[in-house]
């Protein structure tokens, strides 16, 4: 579709795997850090003249 | 396609003299060359409007949305996808239907055909092999196998998959369809090269939705692009809200599209839209073995939890 593999991530943590959760938003965001800011779906206000 | 038609006229003269439907949904000739549209026949008289010829290509399951009476309908092998997948959705039942099956030769591509016309074209008329497009000055010929829309010509199911009688013998299917080279093409572009492939294909979209409009599973009494509470997706023409049209509507055909082509055909602009419901047929396919619409009995895959489903993207 266009978005870098990596920015979107898909995880099916249960509420008892507290560090399940942890160590996949740690990872997430290493991930998406090394990526970048996203500059694709931003949209932009309108430029007025 | 005469034949088709003169049959075509007299099985719906016959279920309306008999009662056995209260409507026949068929084509009748467009306003326009290349632009047949459908008509639901009410009396025997009617009949004589229906015509067949290889610009049918509106899916006619379109029209069975949630509809109460007892309907006759003619189907190609895309448009007895879409009833088979109507009757699975709830959409309309079994009963209320007489599909009469129009095994199917393609349909025509009308863009293209106008594209390659010198001018504007007034008449099409087609033979057993031919379509002979007409206009002010000029006079063109065509192989009708070299101007068929492009998903007609990669369709393996031409004949229609459900049917109370047919309109003629069936046709033979092709055998060796490659029917995912261009999705194969986008999957080999790198995430920019998609990127900006699909800002390019989307570029002159107007948003007008006939693309959706034209589309048999596009039956939600709301479409979340016209929601306002919440508001899914903006309703600008900023390239952003395109592609998140595009995309979720492709999603929301996942599982379900035949690749009949209604929407291609439908696009005022010509954009190809399909390539998106194409590449969820592709992994439909692929990963769960699943064509939609030829079984009343299989439970389409969105539908079903299977315990070896894939899922080495959930980590
Ligand atoms: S998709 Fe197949 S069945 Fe439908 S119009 Fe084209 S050739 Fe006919
Ligand atoms: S029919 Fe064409 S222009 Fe209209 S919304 Fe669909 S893709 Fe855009």
């Amino acid at each position: 579709m266009g978005i870098e593999p990596g920015r979107l991530q898909f995880s099916w943590i249960s509420s008892a795997e507290a560090t399940k959760f942890v160590e996949v938003a740690q990872a997430v965001t290493e991930t998406v850090k090394a990526l970048g800011p996203n500059t694709h779906f931003v949209k932009h206000e309108a430029k007025v003249a | 396609m005469r034949a088709y038609t003169e049959k075509i006229r007299e099985i719906a003269r016959r279920l309306l003299e008999a009662c056995t439907v209260e409507r026949v949904l068929g084509f009748r000739r467009g306003s326009v060359p290349m632009m047949n549209a459908p008509c639901f026949v009410k009396t025997p008289a009617e009949a004589a409007n229906l015509v067949w010829d290889s610009n049918c290509g509106i899916n006619l399951a379109n029209y069975l949305t949630s509809r109460s009476e007892k309907i006759g309908i003619f189907a190609k092998g895309c448009d007895s996808r879409n009833i088979v997948t109507h009757i699975i959705e709830n959409k309309i039942r079994r009963e209320q239907l007489v599909i009469i099956g129009v095994p199917c030769h393609g349909m025509i591509d009308r863009h293209r055909i106008a594209a390659m016309a010198d001018g504007e074209i007034r008449e099409v008329v087609e033979d057993e092999n031919n379509i002979i497009v007409q206009g002010d000055g000029f006079k063109k010929v065509h192989n009708r196998h070299d101007v068929l829309q492009a998903n007609c010509a990669v369709c393996t199911h031409r004949n229609p998959v459900i049917y109370d009688e047919l309109v003629a013998d069936l046709v033979e299917e092709p055998g060796d369809v490659d029917r995912y080279r261009d999705v194969r093409e986008i999957e080999a572009l790198s995430a920019e090269g998609k990127w900006d492939f699909f800002d390019d294909l989307l570029h002159d979209c107007i948003r007008c939705y006939a693309c959706r409009n034209a589309c048999p599973l596009c039956y939600c009494p709301t479409c979340f692009v016209d929601e306002s509470r919440p508001q899914w997706v903006g309703k600008s023409q900023d390239p952003v809200d395109v592609r998140t049209f595009h995309f979720l509507r492709a999603y929301h055909c996942a599982g379900r599209c035949t690749d009949c082509g209604a929407c291609e055909r439908a696009c005022p602009v010509g954009i190809n839209m399909r390539v998106f419901t194409k590449k969820l047929e592709k992994d439909c396919l692929e990963k769960f073995g699943w064509e939609a619409g030829l079984s009343l009995e299989a439970r389409p895959p969105l539908d079903a939890y299977r315990p070896d489903d894939p899922d080495d993207f959930i980590r």
